[in-house]
């Protein structure tokens, strides 16, 4: 299998195999490039975040402003291609704002989260033992929670559910499944030759820690974390829906379809746009994600 | 064998009693008076309220009520709601049907996602395979309770293949569109599990040797690949089985199925602690049970994960 | 001809008695991606065996000799891999282009392969005497019970130690060199005509390298099977071929008799290597004189001669015009332009 595996691997590499250094990413930004579907993940994903940031761009009006009671449900009409909400809005323009907490809250947690599980999944994987068994019972005790059901009920206890709230819930019940990976990823590092060799060289925990087994670890979880902002995206979106979630005046996509649950029969417009816009950003993410851990992966080349 | 069973139970206790300990907390320890909150408007007497703390360990330190409340779990006494209910009937009424549900969902996940998987994992790289993917990235892209609605609208109400809601036609027409909107998610995950491993497989070494003896293609791919390719996939599986009943708390709601998914979420709207202690404990159970299982499971079909 | 190769050569259609065994002709396989140019992993090899003979195919990494290997059984995977090129006959019947139906009269039963790492190459979740018994249980329709009989007995013939008790252990729980014996008792279960080794010692220790070699000259000897073996040891070599093929990036550089080679090469790459190897009977404190260079990136064969580069010998007509393999007596070929020099300095 050497000879033919080796045979493949010159002829994608397309010739000097011996001369340059190929790095992971390096290589794997290489691949990414010539993916179309990382540029199309690339470009939605690109839009929703200019939605979120830049809603003015798109449209007049504030969140929740312009409403005209009378309107409300109405059809699309001149000027306001989505038609109106219940409360006689703008859907367009409520749409729009609905961008900014859902993809705020996407990637805060996921950030938290990543940090959490760096920390703690290479403190378990590299010092083991005690410590090891420590964070892994904790994940386990985390892990065991239905995580609808911890977030219900921690959201009910607490009336204010601000975006801030929302982000410290889902990072609280979310931490466990990229730390699982890191620490998994760290242990198949530590083992690894290059590391015993650093250490034989005289470097210090967490010189070897930071230098060595964290680049090398992250590759894995980085792509998970992608995953994850859409999983994150997703629970948002059910927490508002179940009314648990972000209230009103702020404004998101899971609250305009828990909105909808009640009308969507005979005005089906209410879920669409917002189910639109909810599915394409986490399917964005994902595609990404997927789009990565593909190019990351070298077997699969 | 054996040893390691005992020591995966032994490892399960702490993680329940730490589960059940945050559940505990984050209930109980949660700012309200949930006796006063019952009552509304109204004002109890001084007599009645101290006399329902007193029932329900209310105005015990903490770490009592705790204790008290794991001592009852043993004799199999998940509680009493604030109305004097048991919480262990409660449960009983209505745990078959998200029973049902999360069984309809579980055996369609499996089928579907396993044949899917196959499927794909045959034709890697081309058209089918390429279809199979796009498809279960939509599944996991879409949040449940939207397909949910969706199919509701579209399969229950405008094109009338499955009723709408409740449970009047019982199992399992009742139970098949709202299982399969619950099963899609993990659907797209196995089948997907499934491919990659598949894919993989095909490419070992021993794939190759078992050609080089003579064997059929038919036979390479269901003798020799398609067991080792679905290990990973039924542990997934396996895990599946807890988020799925975690799951029904949207499903239930949206095609009111009259589950445990339904009332806990209720009851969580309603601060009745008992009844959501007393089922979230149940789920745990369930949840660990099934981790447990699974990893057995696991060692009878890879034979390199011998018990150390 | 003995009873064994009169049976299974019979049924199938086409072949031709007077025929070798296995004959290869001017084969020539390419490696195509979807970016870049195409790897020319064999450059027309050409070379027969018969009942009884062993054609040793000596190489580096990279020379193409496990490719042209895999490609006899129709192994090699069909994207990216091509044979554009050449002939693989079985008794005088084409091989090439057959459809894999066809093939599996032929794998296995005629012409068996063993491959270098038996731990990758077993399947890790079927125990090993199932792996042996599915030969008989699928090729000769044997029951369950039969077929692990048998099994056994071909498990006891390759000298695996308590055989019986260890037929229904899993593939990681043997040796490196058990495995092996594996992995030819799999190979050689239904008496095939022709054994081809894909570098069967490769991972294993020298001293149970030699007891695999010493297996398989035993079997062949016993079974009057023609062995091919793979491999870029030119020790395992010496004792058990009877002809060496060397290749060099997808060509054929030398072909001759295994003691004519060795005492007079008549390749300048043979040289090198046979100047490259240790000797017993060398000077105490003379070097070791390794070929210089590398060998070459098989998108990018060099013109002309593809050792030309790294060849002491080269002049100006390597570089411009490529040797063919050409007769340069005693039943030897040679594929440079300046053989009969390469063959007088000894």
């Amino acid at each position: 299998m050497t000879e033919t595996a080796e045979a493949t691997a010159t002829a994608t590499a397309g010739g000097d195999v011996g001369g340059r250094r190929a790095s992971l990413w390096g290589d794997a930004w290489l691949e990414l490039r010539r993916r179309p579907l990382f540029w199309v993940a690339a470009a939605l994903l690109a839009f929703m975040v200019v939605l979120a940031l830049f809603p003015s761009l798109f449209t007049d009006l504030g969140p929740n402003k312009g409403c005209v009671l009378s309107s409300s449900k109405g059809g699309s009409t001149a000027g306001h291609p989505f038609g109106f909400d219940t409360q006689g809005c703008d859907l367009f323009s409520q749409v729009v704002h609905g961008a900014r907490p859902t993809i705020l809250i996407g990637l805060a947690v996921t950030v938290g989260s990543l940090v959490i599980s760096i920390v703690f999944g290479t403190l378990a994987g590299f010092y083991g033992g005690l410590l090891d068994s420590v964070i892994a019972r904790i994940t386990d005790i985390f892990f065991g929670l239905p995580f609808v059901l911890g977030a219900t009920v921690i959201l009910v206890a607490f009336p204010d559910h601000g975006v801030g709230a929302m982000c410290l819930v889902l990072v609280v019940l979310g931490w466990t499944t990229m730390t699982r990976i890191m620490r998994s990823q760290v242990i198949s590092v530590k083992s690894m030759d290059y590391v015993r060799a650093a250490r034989a060289l005289g470097a210090g925990d967490l010189r070897i820690m930071f230098r060595h087994i964290l680049p090398n670890a992250i590759a894995p979880v980085f792509v998970v974390s992608m995953l994850n902002v859409g999983q994150v995206i997703a629970y948002e979106a059910t927490l508002d829906y179940l009314g648990v979630g972000l209230q009103y005046p702020t404004v998101s996509w899971g609250l305009q379809l828990n909105v909808a649950q009640d009308y969507f029969t005979d005005f089906p417009h209410l879920l669409v746009f917002p189910a639109l816009f909810l599915s394409v950003t986490v399917l964005s993410f994902i595609m990404l994600g997927d789009v990565l851990r593909d190019a990351l992966d070298p077997r699969m080349r | 064998m054996w040893r390691y069973v005992v020591r995966r139970l032994i490892q399960i206790v702490p993680v329940f009693l730490g589960t059940t300990l945050l559940i505990y907390t984050l209930v109980f320890a949660l700012p309200g008076d949930p006796v006063k909150a019952l009552a509304g408007d109204k004002p109890l007497p001084a007599s009645v309220l101290h006399a329902l703390h007193e029932r329900y360990n209310l105005d015990d330190p903490f770490v009592v009520q705790y204790g008290k409340y794991l001592g009852n779990l043993l004799t199999g006494n998940f509680g009493e709601t604030y109305t004097g209910q048991s919480v262990a009937s409660l449960m009983a009424d209505r745990w078959t049907v998200t029973a049902q549900l999360a069984g309809t969902a579980w055996i369609f996940e499996m089928i579907v996602g396993i044949g899917l998987g196959v499927y794909a994992g045959l034709r890697h790289g081309r058209l089918g395979d390429t279809a199979v993917l796009g498809l279960t990235t939509l599944l996991i892209s879409v949040p449940t309770f939207v397909v949910g609605y969706t199919a509701q609208l579209l399969f229950g109400l405008k094109l009338e293949w499955f009723p709408t809601a409740g449970t009047q036609d019982g199992w399992p027409v009742s139970y098949l569109l709202p299982g399969i909107v619950l099963g899609s998610f993990g659907l797209a995950y196995v089948a997907r599990l499934t491919r990659t491993s598949l894919a993989e497989n095909l490419r070992a070494d021993y794939v190759r040797t078992a050609t080089a003896k003579g064997m059929s293609r038919v036979r390479v791919i269901v003798r020799h690949t398609l067991r080792n390719s679905l290990i990973p996939v039924i542990t997934y599986l396996g895990v599946d089985l807890g988020n799925l009943m975690a799951g029904s708390i949207v499903i239930e709601g949206i095609f009111n199925l009259p589950g445990i998914g339904q009332q806990v979420f209720q009851s969580i709207q309603l601060k009745e602690g008992p009844v959501v202690v007393g089922i979230t404990t149940f789920l745990v159970l369930i949840y660990l049970l099934a981790n447990l299982i699974v990893d057995i499971l696991y060692g009878f079909l890879d034979p390199r994960i011998r018990y150390d | 001809m003995t009873e064994t190769r009169t049976r299974t050569g019979d049924d199938l259609p086409g072949t031709d008695p007077e025929a070798p065994l296995l004959e290869v002709r001017d084969l020539h396989v390419e490696f195509r991606s979807r970016t870049g140019p195409p790897v020319h992993a064999v450059n027309g090899l050409s070379y027969a065996v018969d009942a009884g003979e062993t054609v040793a195919i000596l190489g580096e990494s990279g020379s193409g000799k496990s490719v042209s290997a895999q490609a006899v059984l129709g192994l090699l995977p069909s994207p990216p891999a091509r044979i554009t090129g050449g002939e693989i006959r079985y008794r005088g019947v084409d091989m090439l282009g057959r459809k894999d139906r066809w093939l599996r009269r032929v794998r296995g039963r005629r012409v068996a392969m063993i491959f270098q790492d038996a731990l990758t190459a077993l399947n890790p979740v079927i125990p090993v005497a199932d792996q042996i018994a599915e030969m008989f249980r699928v090729h000769e329709r044997l029951g369950r019970a039969e077929a692990r009989t048998r099994a056994v007995e071909l498990m006891d013939r390759v000298r695996i130690p308590a055989a019986a008790r260890r037929a229904s252990d899993y593939p990681h729980q043997f040796s490196g060199g058990m495995r092996q014996r594996v992995m030819i008792a799999m190979a050689l279960a239904l008496r095939p005509d022709v054994l081809i080794a894909d570098e069967p010692t490769t991972a294993l220790d020298v001293t149970v390298q030699a007891q695999i070699m010493k297996l398989l000259a035993e079997t062949q000897r016993e079974l009057d099977t023609a062995l091919v073996l793979i491999t870029h040891d030119l020790g395992v070599v010496a004792d058990v071929a009877d002809r060496i093929v060397v290749m060099y990036a997808g060509s054929v550089m030398e072909q001759a008799p295994v003691l004519d080679l060795y005492a007079r090469p008549a390749h300048p790459y043979t040289e090198g290597l046979l100047a490259a190897v240790p000797r017993v009977d060398a000077a105490r404190s003379g070097r070791l004189t390794p070929i210089t260079g590398a060998p070459p990136n098989l998108a990018k064969i060099p013109s002309g001669c593809p050792f030309h580069p790294r060849c002491p010998r080269a002049r100006d007509r390597c570089t411009t015009e490529r040797p063919e393999p050409r007769d340069v007596g005693a039943g030897r070929l040679s594929a440079c332009h300046y053989a009969e020099e390469v063959l007088g300095d000894e």
